[in-house]
């Protein structure tokens, strides 16, 4: 094999891989993210925050709007602090619900905003005022256990 | 005198550890000497690229028909326990996380030592063998700077190439088991694949794994062959030492880097 | 004209293991111009002696100079500049696998001369010329038979032109012509390149045939030296079994064991 045939399949061989990477980048991988777009940060406080992660997505109707960024505790009021980086093409505003919802029954949380109806937007370091705390699934058993139990005690009276 | 056996094994268990750390410690400084004198391996780059020939172009039948074999195996399991729980649409999920993440890096490293290391260490022990290494060194040629280093370069090079085409071929087995043979919903397998896997987090992070592994199967296998017995006995052993630490570095690394990658919750 | 000897053994001494000293106390010279043969028994040293002279190894006591430089004091960038005027020829060729003959003899032109290719190509043609090769310059060393891939190592090791030639088993395994063409060259080469050549071999007559001086070493040490008649006609008891090849002297016939009678009573 002489060195012009070795140069041709190292390249050959080179050009295999590096578009394969790309494959996996484009094709496989979710290359559409936030990394080159302008984004802005807000917080929101959470009585229980859930299984939420940081870098979880952000969501309006379904579509994602942002990431989680931070997930802190506030020691005064004994709540999550959660901050999130939203996409500065989408503007929300000030009297936006964000709420801890699922994807699915079991699936992995999210934060789910709801616009509200006031004139003026958000912007960077606003605290969102309306806030629902992820469900907590002994909670709703508890709950529903005590339902139970009174439905079961109101015919005895 | 019960206690002597137990210590002279105790004894033997302590030598074999020194020897080990003692050995580490040698062939770190080989890797230190080696990258300080590659000089010539990248001025003289047409050597480097003979050696990316024979570490990478020669291993990609056996790393495209495995990434293929892979992906397929994955496919056909995954579907079987997917399916139970009505999610056989994250099947392209399954597949394409599996390979980017663990058996992409993993397992094409560990073809990569077998194949491409043992050759390196087989050339390089022979060339010790037969006096090529001192003859190059009475020529005033330094032969690790000659015949080493670009070997070095060429595997670390080689490595996350094939690991990524390993990757691709796996995936590309996984859509022709599940779409075309079990006929799992083609949108769904690739729309649910890309909603999955992120760039930064899975494909990145599987780049890195297959990049460290190429730096430590070369390392390992570079220098098994300048360190062997120049006999014929003393080579084959060689050889047999590259593949086994290697195999044993690929997985003990994997583990550690998993450890640091991939567990973090919620921090 | 006294002329500074090329190689100057002195008071060497040497072992790979401290315990075990493979040289005692060497002393030798080495003339410029001169063919010197170092002999002796397998196991005696020789070899070592050359990797000493080679600077591959330091004595652990003594001193070794070599073409001026003592080899204790050479760092590793020394070291190279006086290989560069030295050329060895390996007891079986240790020719580059992967490379064509012409590409072996080429080698240390493209690695140490900034040569242009036709240049360099007639430099190599001249060199293989001198070996009787120029017509094998394409072939492999794979296809080449021992006796000729010896002499493509010989113009290999002469590529630059060295002022100093060691030989490691030249004579090794060759048959009879091969053998001729072997020694004619290490006379030639030796005279047409005004260098200095040192033979380290075990094979005594054709080795007397060829050199200037010869050297006898036996267990670390020089036990005899002088020109081949004197060695021929040496008194030293090893020596004279040496030169005529007899089974039984000095060096014994029988491995040291317990007394026959012993092992035979214990059979039956």
């Amino acid at each position: 094999m002489n060195r012009s045939m070795i140069d041709l399949w190292v390249g050959v061989f080179v050009a295999a891989g590096l578009a394969g990477l790309l494959f996996l980048a484009l094709k496989v991988g979710n290359l559409a993210t936030f990394s080159t777009n302008q984004t802005y940060q807000v917080e929101a406080k959470f009585a229980n925050i859930g299984g939420l992660k940081v870098r979880g997505p952000v969501k309006s109707a379904g579509v994602v709007v942002g990431r989680v960024a931070d997930v802190r505790f506030d020691n005064e009021s004994y709540e999550a602090i959660v901050s999130l980086t939203i996409d500065t093409s989408y503007r929300f505003p000030r009297d936006t619900t964000a709420k801890i919802l699922t994807s699915g029954i079991l699936g992995e949380q999210y934060i789910g905003l709801e616009a509200g109806g006031d004139g003026v937007m958000l912007k960077q370091g606003d605290r969102l005022r309306l806030t629902q705390s992820a469900v907590v699934l002994e909670n709703l058993i508890s709950q529903f256990l005590f339902n139970k139990a009174a439905e079961g005690k109101e015919p005895a009276k | 005198m019960a206690l002597a056996p137990i210590r002279s094994r105790l004894e033997r268990l302590g030598a074999t550890v020194t020897s080990f750390v003692w050995r580490l410690g040698y062939a770190s400084r080989f890797l230190v000497y080696l990258a300080l004198h590659s000089g010539t391996a990248l001025r003289r780059f047409r050597l480097t690229i003979a050696q990316v020939y024979f570490a990478g172009v020669l291993s990609l039948v056996i790393i495209l028909v495995s990434g293929l074999f892979v992906g397929m195996v994955l496919a056909l399991q995954g579907y079987e326990t997917l399916q139970r729980f009505g999610a056989s649409e994250s099947l392209g999920v399954l597949v394409a996380l599996s390979l980017v993440r663990e058996l992409g890096p993993v397992v094409a490293g560990l073809l990569f030592a077998s194949r491409a290391g043992s050759a390196i260490t087989a050339e390089i022990g022979l060339m010790k063998a037969t006096e090529q290494i001192s003859a190059m060194e009475m020529m005033a040629v330094d032969p690790i700077a000659r015949v080493v280093a670009p070997r070095f370069w060429g595997g670390v090079i080689s490595m996350p190439l094939l690991a990524a085409l390993f990757s691709a071929s796996g995936i590309f087995g996984g859509y022709l088991v599940g779409v075309q043979l079990i006929g799992v919903d083609a949108g769904a397998f690739w729309s649910q694949m890309q909603a999955a896997v992120d760039v930064r987090e899975d494909i990145l992070n599987g780049v890195i794994k297959s990049v460290v592994f190429g730096v430590a199967v070369t390392w390992i296998a570079v220098f098994e062959g300048y360190d062997a017995v120049p006999t014929a006995e003393g080579v084959s052993r060689a050889t047999t030492r590259t593949v086994v630490t290697s195999s044993l570095a690929i997985l003990a690394l994997d583990f550690v880097l998993t450890a640091l990658m991939f567990t973090g919750g919620n921090h | 004209m006294q002329q500074v000897p090329i190689v100057e053994i002195k008071n060497v001494s040497f072992g790979y293991d401290p315990a075990r000293p493979v040289l005692r106390d060497i002393d030798l010279a080495i003339p410029r111009g001169a063919v010197v043969g170092i002999m002796g028994q397998s196991g005696c040293g020789k070899t070592t002696l050359l990797r000493i002279i080679m600077g591959a190894y330091l004595p652990s006591n003594g001193e070794a100079r070599v073409l001026g430089h003592a080899t204790r004091s050479l760092d590793g960038a020394g070291l190279y500049a006086m290989r560069r005027k030295m050329g060895m020829l390996f007891q079986f060729g240790a020719l580059f696998t992967d490379m064509s003959v012409y590409e072996n003899v080429a080698f240390p032109l493209r690695e140490h001369a900034l040569l242009s290719e036709d240049l360099m190509h007639d430099l190599v043609m001249l060199k293989l010329q001198a070996v009787g090769l120029r017509g094998a310059a394409h072939l492999m060393p794979t296809e080449l038979s021992g006796g000729m891939a010896r002499r493509v190592a010989l113009a290999r090791s002469i590529a630059l032109d060295p002022q100093l030639i060691l030989y490691d088993e030249p004579f090794t395994g060759l048959d009879p012509i091969s053998f001729g063409v072997i020694v004619r060259l290490i006379r030639n080469l030796n005279d047409s390149l005004g260098a200095t050549s040192v033979i380290v071999t075990h094979d005594v007559q054709e080795a007397l045939g060829v050199v200037d001086y010869v050297y006898f070493m036996a267990a670390g040490r020089v036990i005899a030296q002088g020109t081949p008649d004197e060695i021929r006609a040496s008194p030293e008891p090893f020596v004279n079994q040496f030169v005529n090849g007899r089974p039984d002297g000095p060096v014994p016939f029988h491995y040291p064991a317990p007394t026959y009678a012993a092992d035979l009573e214990l059979a039956a």
